[in-house]
């Protein structure tokens, strides 16, 4: 990290680090986010499977995952898988529409970036409410 | 004959693996897509939220099916772009993104037989 800021300039592929020193413009944060997301999601399977796996290989079992998933810790990975796949799945949207050559120019690709902010955190909010037994 | 491999008609070479990837990234994510809307659906339309009402969802032997559908489709959408996150920041050493890609690999293989295993013991 110290050779970059002395140098300036280091030669060779761009590592993690290098990445940190730029502020992102939205579609920069979105596309990360989608990243991380996808990452979290690939992580998790397990988890998500074991959950599946649970609530359908019995009754009882069924009333157990209801009672493990009642506990704050194992809401607030829920709520994180949630939130990702609500990320992936309007960021993925919008790469589909973008593959389709809508919404390439910079103004609109902002826009469209701040949407899928705008509605996956809301609705991971609105879920995230219910889930914590506000409403 | 050198000129063929710059401009718009670039001799292209390959073994256009890079498209398939793509295309197959965008493909089985719209099938995950439709599935989510499908599970939409299942729950909105849904009355019974028993252990009855969910397990009877799973003994439909389409449904079956299709989920195990969409999680094959998941696997190949996750190791193009497990694959694409090594190729991007693992990049000191081939041999260890090597050991990463099989790494993802076998771990999505492993999920997706644990799923089977779930799917078709309901």
């Amino acid at each position: 990290m110290s050779e970059v800021v002395k140098s300036g300039r280091r030669h060779g592929v761009m590592r993690l680090v290098d990445a940190t020193g730029y502020r992102l413009p939205l579609a920069g944060v979105v596309s990360i986010l989608h990243r991380i997301s996808g990452m979290l999601m690939f992580f998790l399977l397990p988890f998500i499977l074991c959950l599946l796996d649970k609530s359908l290989a019995s009754e009882y079992g069924f009333y157990a995952i209801r009672s493990l998933t009642s506990g704050w810790f194992v809401k607030l990975v829920i709520l994180a898988l949630v939130w990702a796949y609500l990320h992936h799945f309007c960021a993925g949207v919008r790469h589909l529409f973008m593959d389709l050559h809508y919404g390439l120019d910079k103004h609109t690709a902002r826009k469209s970036a701040a949407s899928v902010l705008a509605i996956s955190l809301t609705l991971a909010a609105l879920i995230g409410l219910k889930l914590f037994g506000v409403f | 004959m050198a000129n063929n491999n710059i401009g718009p008609k670039r001799l292209v070479v390959g073994a256009h693996y890079g498209l398939r990837d793509w295309l197959a990234q965008r493909v089985t994510a719209i099938v995950m897509a439709l599935y989510t809307v499908l599970l939409l659906v299942l729950f909105l339309t849904g009355s019974n939220f028993s252990y009855e009402g969910w397990a009877g969802i799973f003994a439909h032997q389409w449904f079956k099916m299709a989920t195990f559908a969409v999680i094959v489709c998941l696997l190949y959408h996750a190791w193009v772009g497990l694959r694409d996150v090594w190729m991007d920041y693992v990049t000191s050493n081939v041999f260890v993104r090597l050991v990463f890609q099989v790494a993802t690999i076998l771990w999505l293989v492993a999920c997706a037989g644990y799923a089977a295993q779930i799917l078709w013991r309901v």
